[in-house]
């Protein structure tokens, strides 16, 4: 195997928060290979959008690590002083945000935002980044660039907006590049669109994807490998096709018979897992699932679960799932 | 955008029309005869009678009320009831000098409060950001009139490098210009605190919107984040704030120039009022209303041509 363009290594963070801290992420551990496809998954609030932020170093002013590396091309991104870490960004690594109505400043043009969102290009002029971004986002598919770049972000439709966020986030060639949710907020139609548009884009660019989101379809449609998240841990790993035919973890399990795409007849009705995700101020001894999951035993509740190697590239954190 | 600009203006003429009718029911509910306080005790029954036909004091009340309005729309304010002099020239005399000092006032205090202001959120939670809030709380807390005097004391008493009062030699702009320091020090300076912590409190909470998290995910300086993609939002309600802050200015700026011996309207009025000359006294305080309504109503035109959402809503 090549060397992974962006690896995670045990990586913990926690938010300190009013009365104690929310230990967000715990031993994380990824990678992703060049020009490969990773989706994460998991229920909202279990850290999705911790972890993407991570992986550009955007978290918030309360995150704290408290274990672990990021590299991004063979760096270790959090030793690296803030002017290096920011020089990566935008060249190594590009982000699309899951809400395209607010990711853009209201009071500047598309045109010079996308200018400016070039300032890690050396040597180029304002001209060129210009023209850069203009054919970009005709290559996004925006029928007029020209008029798009003259425009305010909220002139634009909500689809149109996150064509331009996946537009801003290709200016720089990344080589890898990180979407948390970038469907979520647009509707089906949509969503169908952006996700043949970021397939037709990563097979020009040959960038690798992180792509978030807790829609399976999404991920089915376009990734290589599944990560599927539960309270901060990956508790299940694998290549996207043996995770849908063959889901080991409970977690997965679960999660994939609530997938309304899944749901052959409609009963009018979506499953729901039972239960809430555990309090991350104090979490659980044993298995983080435990309370909810219907394999549990007592040994579940008191130790850790281990990792458990199913196969190449997969693997689980479950007590009771076999090699 | 047309509509909202009719319907500002329309609210500001009503406002204006509003203010004018308080004045004059001001003037006629205040015990005692304007004209022989005016005059004082000695004066004669005739002497009276003339000063209160010079007044406009003779006539019914609603018809002086219509007769101020109709000629103030015309542009005409009447004549001082001393000198004869229409108010109006008087005014378009000293306003200028009034003028001039709230714009210097606003302009360093804005200045030096954006720029405070932001670099207290370039370094936030460090040591020069809870400095500089001392120094912000410190400065608003201080009053306007004991900076003027201490200013006179240091900078013209002491160490003589500026002078202490008057408005410059007419035809010098450098003497006018050093006799403007001092005032508009005086003045600003509470301003400086105000417009920092306010600059302060609005560009943190544009910091924690998602389109700054945006410019930084691309690599922006700190710098460029904090002063184009922050400031240019947070800087939207200090817009509105400063016509409130000229008009409160301007209010100041009568005290401010007593103090400073300074030719300007705030001179104006209060011999006007000390003198019971109600012709200047109800002319002035038009002219500055108009002139403050007009200010707010242009700010607030401004605003909807700066903030493009608004611009859009008002489209609509
Ligand atoms: N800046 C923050 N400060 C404190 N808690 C946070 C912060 N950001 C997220 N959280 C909390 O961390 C948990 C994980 O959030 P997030 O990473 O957004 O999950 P997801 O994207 O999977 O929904 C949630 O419980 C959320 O409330
Ligand atoms: S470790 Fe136990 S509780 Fe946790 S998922 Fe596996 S079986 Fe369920
Ligand atoms: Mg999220």
């Amino acid at each position: 195997m090549t060397d992974p363009v962006l690896s995670v290594e045990n990586l913990s963070l926690r938010y300190r928060v009013p009365g104690g801290s929310l230990q967000v992420l715990r031993d994380v551990s990824l990678s992703v290979q060049p020009g490969e496809v990773l989706g994460i998954a998991g229920e909202s609030g279990c850290g999705k959008s911790t972890l993407a932020a991570a992986m550009i170093d955007l978290t918030g002013a309360n995150a704290e690590r408290t274990a672990g590396t990021i590299r991004l091309s063979g760096r270790d991104i959090l030793s690296l002083g803030q002017a290096d870490r920011r020089r990566m960004r935008g060249r190594d690594v590009a982000m699309v945000f899951q809400d395209p109505m607010t990711a853009f400043s209201p009071v500047l043009t598309m045109g010079s935002q996308l200018v400016d969102f070039q300032c890690n290009l050396d040597g180029v002029s304002r001209r060129e980044k210009s023209d850069r971004a203009r054919a970009m986002l005709a290559r996004v598919g925006l029928s007029d660039p020209d008029l798009a770049m003259t425009r305010f972000p909220h002139e634009l439709s909500g689809g149109m907006r996150q064509r331009a966020a996946i537009a801003a986030a290709l200016l720089m060639r990344p080589a890898v590049l990180i979407a948390d949710e970038p469907t979520t907020a647009l509707d089906v139609t949509m969503e169908a669109q952006i996700i043949h548009l970021l397939r037709e884009l990563q097979a020009d660019y040959g960038c690798a994807i992180v792509i978030v989101t807790h829609h399976l379809g999404v991920i089915a449609e376009l990734c290589d490998r599944v990560a599927v998240m539960y309270a901060g841990q990956v508790v299940e790993e694998a290549p996207v096709d043996a995770l849908y035919h063959d889901p080991r973890h409970p977690y997965t399990r679960a999660l994939l018979a609530c997938d309304p795409a899944r749901i052959e007849e409609h009963t009018g009705r979506l499953p729901a897992i039972g239960g809430r995700l555990p309090d991350l101020t104090a979490p659980p001894p044993g298995c983080a699932f435990a309370p909810r999951c219907p394999l549990a035993s007592d040994r579940c509740r008191t130790l850790p679960p281990p990792r458990v190697t199913i196969g190449p590239g997969r693997a689980a954190l479950c007590h009771e799932v076999a090699p | 955008m047309l509509r909202y600009a009719v319907k500002r203006i329309a609210l500001a003429v009503v406002i204006l029309i509003t203010v004018m009718l308080a004045m004059y029911a001001m003037v006629f509910l205040v015990p005692g005869d304007p004209a022989s306080l005016a005059l004082g005790p000695r004066a004669t029954p005739e002497l009276k009678a003339l000063l209160r036909e010079r007044m406009g004091l003779d006539e019914p009340v609603l018809w002086q009320v219509w007769h101020f309005f109709r000629s103030a729309a015309t542009g005409d304010l009447g004549y001082d009831v001393w000198s004869k002099r229409p108010v109006l020239d008087q005014i378009l005399e000293f306003f200028p000098n009034t003028l001039i000092l709230g714009v210097a006032a606003l302009g360093w205090a804005l200045t030096l409060g954006i720029a405070l202001g932001a670099t207290a959120v370039v370094w936030r939670d460090t040591v020069a950001d809870r400095l500089l809030g001392i120094l912000s709380v410190g400065l608003i807390s201080v009053p306007a009139f004991v900076v003027a005097i201490y200013a006179i004391l240091i900078f013209a008493v002491w160490l003589r490098w500026l002078p202490a009062i008057g408005a410059g030699n007419p035809g010098d702009p450098l003497s006018q210009l050093r006799a403007l320091v001092l005032p508009a020090f005086a003045l600003g300076v509470g301003w400086v605190g105000y417009l920092a912590r306010l600059v302060r409190a609005s560009l943190l909470e544009v910091m924690g919107e998602n389109h700054i998290r945006t410019a930084r995910a691309f690599g922006l300086p700190e710098s460029r984040v904090v002063l184009r993609y922050g400031l240019r939002v947070a800087i939207i309600p200090t817009i509105a704030l400063m016509a409130v802050g000229l008009g409160s200015i301007l209010s100041s700026a009568v005290f401010v120039e007593t103090v400073f011996g300074r030719p300007g309207i705030g001179t104006l009025i209060t011999g006007a009022v000390q003198k019971r000359n109600y012709p200047v006294v109800m002319g002035t305080v038009l002219f500055m209303t108009a002139f403050y309504l007009f200010i707010v109503t242009a700010a607030d035109l401004l605003i909807a041509r700066l903030d493009p959402r608004v611009r859009d809503v008002l489209r609509r």
